[in-house]
């Protein structure tokens, strides 16, 4: 189809696809007005039962963590898919990065965003940090605190330059987090079914809800997903900029 | 025994995971071993819960967070014998797929291993599982290592555009999933399929529930490639390297059928099944659509790769057709359709990857005559073609004659009229280019597929081999899928089990009962189909057919002037049909929307009660 | 206005399927899919919301005060990672694209003659 019939045609059936949305939509409880007793039984249990003081992270974590397992291994293979789509082709080759050659084309980074690019980035790992290790107590967890540490990789090289972020965070290091959390993820359901009868069974003691150390597995795998998810998207980061400032097409006389 | 189940998706998702993660250290044969073994451990596992099976329902609930008062707290597996059996084709179909892919990559990192068997375990799960949610999760996974996969040879001359249209369009069907998912958590406030279904039942049929229920179907028909959603398959499968078009048209898009049907009779059924006339016309005019679409696109098709992918199409709108029935028998023989016709495809695309591998090119005009030689795949493709003809008593035949008996009761007698042509069509396109390729019969023109895409030569070094004799560890597997589809018509006892399948497939109660409850001996009357000599009649007519269309293309030069005027005729048509194939993402969305607001509307004004 | 969120969310799909449609770069039309799918990030929220109640956090009150529905936020949570996801791996075969074909606009990425 050419571009205006394409609109034609889109406009006609958006729009009658937009009126059987609303239609189905308003057939929903109205808004604030949900009772659903999946919710609250869930709310009700999770602190007498698994001592776990976020409920969110329990649903994640605990109740429902089968589901967390499909949803790391899309990071997973999100991640593999990237890196093999950014491989180095036949024709390219590897260069000195831009921001490393004499006579740069890239402006160097301003002094500001030196000084505060290096101030940010321990505080930045730190609360990463914090959000992985307290998922079961406050907001946050395995994937929200990962995705602050891989920012941490990021704020290296917005500070510095690129050679100086694949020092810190080196390929090998980052592809070795990325496949150690998805597999500690499984061994963490392998575990449930060799100690408690069944998989992704909640195996460790359960302690008292407020504590760093409880809820038994669930800070395990909040450990896991963080480590897999800041490999993750570390990796994703370096192959994309690797592909801006790096990989050349050879060329052709 | 019932702990099995989740290792099924356990084992390969670490063995991904400790590939990518060693992947500096590894050798290519460990990696290649390794997935091996994960797969046929997969395929293992998958069999012995088959078995259990036997004995009833196998319900798993993860976390040992069992139902209270009948409402679900945990994520569940609710495995049933088609739930096992589909599971264990397509582990089995794995198997034969990395021993394909021994030789067919010359150099390949371990990237390739980790995406399938993530693949591999994603299906697994989709097969066993018995809550929405993660039947949206593991759909997902598959999907996404799908995308990834199929853009896995970007050094190919194949168009990018491919994996790119692929992954937007089965992105917006996956979201519009996830929205019906929402849609039906607000209603009911439960993510077990069971439950749902069990709230549902005998309630008011509103716009949410007719809503959720066209973006749920929708997203799955994506999947399917049903028309008009069907566009990403083609491109997709151009681009693709050739292990995983075995596994997409083998397992994925069938899955996607699969899981339409799953959630129709476990969530939708005792809601919806007042509305059932409409919903089988509508099931089963697409159908019939899709598989005529798919079936003169593959006859038109001179690109090896794409006319198996075209046949796969045309093989889906044959289930969907058994689906939409809406009747225990149709599913039966749908499901043995399924399973026997993708062993057949998947080893046509073992075949053809072989001939890839020596020959460099995918083209039937260019490899004319040029496979002389081979004495294996040559006669191998010419079986497995008349396999697909519904040749009696094998496999597709089985699985055909059931759907035809039942559609016969259900009113629609003029179905196998529809089978024949479809199979005949695709069936006489793979007579033709065995014919071109392994005896070099034919011009070296063909009026049908001068409009068709031809296929690039290939001079990837990836895929250059120095012998000229196809390696076993391509013969295998093609060779024991091909027997494998074939025997599943001659097991005897297949017949019955099947029907016992169809029957406990569609039995939502005993399903609800077996999930919530833990009662899991229910087992429903399977009523008696047995194929009589009308089934055997159309067998053998379509075999016919498939070879006269085969020899009229080959040996247009002694025919009469009626041919080329037929041949005119078709070159019109295909020229349409071919000229929707625009590998334009916007276009392909605007059909999805198209097709969707049509959905909605019909289903608006036949299902609301 | 007590299904004006719904409608939003209706009508986000609405606005990224049709930025899909007419996109004339690729980048713009993987934004445009983010945006669909943000809007079942919304449908999610909303269909769970409680009103006046407090958010399943129950480290400082009482795990018997009223709260919101944990699941839909799990449920988004998950549909978030899948979203960005998807987002990475469109960028990428974008990049590659680019990188072969020298454009991004898929217009002129149509290749000249059908392929069927």
């Amino acid at each position: 189809m050419n571009a205006r019939l394409r609109l034609r045609v889109f406009a006609v059936a958006g729009t009658a696809l937009f009126a059987a949305l609303v239609w189905g939509f308003v057939g929903l409880p109205d808004f604030g007005s949900f009772d659903g007793a999946y919710g609250q039984l869930l709310n009700r249990l999770s602190v007498p039962d698994r001592a776990s003081t976020d409920v969110v992270t329990t649903v994640n974590f605990d109740f429902r963590e089968f589901d967390t397992l499909g949803e790391e291994f899309i990071l997973f293979a999100a991640v593999v898919g990237v890196a093999s789509l950014l491989r180095t082709l036949r024709g390219e080759h590897v260069a000195t990065p831009d921001d490393d050659v004499p006579g740069r084309r890239v402006p160097e980074t301003s002094l500001v965003v030196g000084v505060t690019g290096t101030l940010l980035v321990a505080p930045t790992v730190l609360i990463g940090i914090y959000v992985v290790l307290h998922g079961h107590q406050t907001p946050g967890g395995g994937f929200q605190g990962g995705v602050i540490l891989a920012t941490g990789l990021l704020l290296t090289y917005l500070t510095a330059d690129y050679m100086t972020m694949r020092r810190v965070g080196p390929t090998a290091l980052i592809e070795a987090a990325e496949g150690a959390g998805a597999a500690g993820f499984v061994l963490i359901a392998i575990g449930g079914l060799l100690f408690a009868g069944s998989f992704f069974e909640n195996f460790l003691p359960i302690e008292t809800a407020g504590q760093l150390i409880s809820a038994g597995t669930i800070p395990l795998g909040n450990l896991a997903v963080g480590l897999a998810v800041t490999g993750g998207f570390a990796f994703m980061l370096s192959e994309f900029l690797q592909q801006t400032l790096i990989k050349r097409r050879r060329e052709v006389r | 025994m019932a702990d099995l189940s989740p290792l099924a998706v356990a084992i390969p998702l670490v063995v991904a995971a400790v590939l990518v993660g060693a992947a500096v250290v590894l050798p290519r044969p460990v990696v290649d071993a390794a997935s091996l073994a994960a797969a046929i451990g997969v395929a293992v596992l998958c069999a012995l819960v088959l078995s259990d099976v036997a004995d009833g329902r196998v319900v798993y609930w993860f976390g040992g967070w069992t139902p209270r008062h009948g409402a679900a707290v945990g994520v569940s597996f609710a495995i049933d014998e088609i739930g096992a059996a589909l599971a264990l084709f397509v582990a089995l179909t794995f198997v034969g797929a990395f021993m394909f892919s021994w030789r067919y990559f010359v150099v390949v990192g371990p990237f390739f291993h980790a995406l399938m068997l993530v693949f591999l375990a994603a299906m697994v799960g989709f097969s066993f599982t018995g809550d929405l949610f993660n039947l949206f999760v593991f759909f997902e996974l598959l999907s996404v290592s799908a995308y990834a996969l199929v853009a896995y040879d970007i050094e190919e001359e194949g168009p990018i555009q491919g994996a790119l249209n692929f992954a937007v369009t089965n992105s917006v069907g996956a979201f519009f999933i996830l929205s019906g998912i929402a849609l039906l958590y607000g209603r009911t406030g439960a993510l077990n399929m069971a439950q749902i279904g069990q709230t549902l039942a005998g309630s008011h049929v509103d716009g949410l529930v007719v809503i959720s229920f066209t973006l749920i179907t929708v997203g799955f028909l994506t999947k399917a490639a049903v028309v008009p959603f069907h566009f990403w398959l083609a491109d997709a499968y151009s681009v693709a390297p050739t292990p995983v078009c075995m596994l997409l048209s083998a397992a994925m898009s069938e899955l996607g059928l699969y899981a339409l049907a799953r959630v129709y009779w476990t969530v939708f059924s005792g809601a919806l099944g007042g509305g059932e006339e409409s919903l089988q016309v509508v099931f089963i005019s697409a159908g019939v659509l899709t598989a005529l679409v798919g079936a003169l696109l593959c006859f038109g098709a001179r690109h090896l790769k794409r006319m198996l992918a075209f046949a796969t199409i045309a093989q889906i709108g044959l289930f969907l057709t058994g689906l939409g029935l809406l009747d225990s028998g149709a599913m039966a023989g749908a499901a043995l359709l399924v399973a026997a016709d993708g062993c057949l495809k998947a080893s046509l695309f073992v075949s053809v990857g072989a001939l890839q591998h020596l020959f460099q090119s995918v083209d039937e005009l260019r490899l004319r005559g040029r496979a002389r030689r081979l004495r294996v795949t040559g006669p191998l493709v010419v079986l497995c073609a008349l396999g697909v003809a519904s040749l009696p008593p094998f496999g597709p035949w089985l699985g055909k004659a059931l759907i035809e008996e039942a559609a016969g009761d259900a009113g629609y007698g003029w179905l196998p009229v529809v089978f024949v042509v479809t199979s005949a069509l695709t069936s006489g396109a793979l007579l033709r280019a065995a014919g071109r390729v392994f005896v070099g019969w034919g011009p070296r023109t063909d009026p049908i597929a001068a409009g068709a895409a031809a296929a690039p030569d290939e001079v990837d070094p990836e895929l250059q081999y120095r012998h000229d004799r196809v390696p076993r560890t391509m013969t295998t597997p093609a060779v024991a899928l091909a027997v494998a589809g074939l025997a599943l018509g001659l097991v005897p006892g297949m017949r019955e089990a099947v029907l016992d399948a169809g029957a406990g497939f569609v039995d939502r109660s005993a399903y609800a009962a077996a999930v919530l409850h833990g009662v899991t001996g229910l087992q429903a009357e399977a009523e008696t189909i047995q194929p009589g000599v009308g089934s055997v009649a159309t067998g053998l007519l379509t075999v016919a057919l498939a070879l006269g269309l085969a020899a009229v293309a080959l040996f247009r030069e002694r025919a009469p002037g009626a041919v080329d005027r037929a041949e005119t005729l078709a070159a019109g048509v295909l020229g349409r049909l071919r000229a929707l194939q625009t590998s334009h993402a916007g276009d392909y969305v605007t059909w999805l929307t198209l097709g969707t607001a049509t959905l909605a509307a019909i289903f608006a004004l036949t299902l609301t009660s | 206005m007590s299904v004006l969120p719904y409608v939003v969310a209706a009508w986000l799909v609405l606005v990224g399927l049709y930025g899909i449609v007419t996109s004339r770069n690729l980048l713009h039309l993987v934004v445009c899919l983010a945006v669909m799918q943000s809007s079942s990030y919304l449908l999610l929220l909303s269909i769970g919301y409680v009103k006046d109640a407090e958010p399943p956090i129950f480290a400082d009150v009482p795990p018997t005060t009223p709260a919101v529905d944990p699941i839909v936020q799990a449920l988004t949570l998950t549909d978030v990672v899948v979203g960005t996801t998807v987002t990475a791996l469109l960028l990428a075969l974008a990049v590659q694209t680019h990188k072969r074909y020298g454009t991004l606009d898929p217009e002129e990425l149509r290749p000249k003659r059908p392929q069927a």
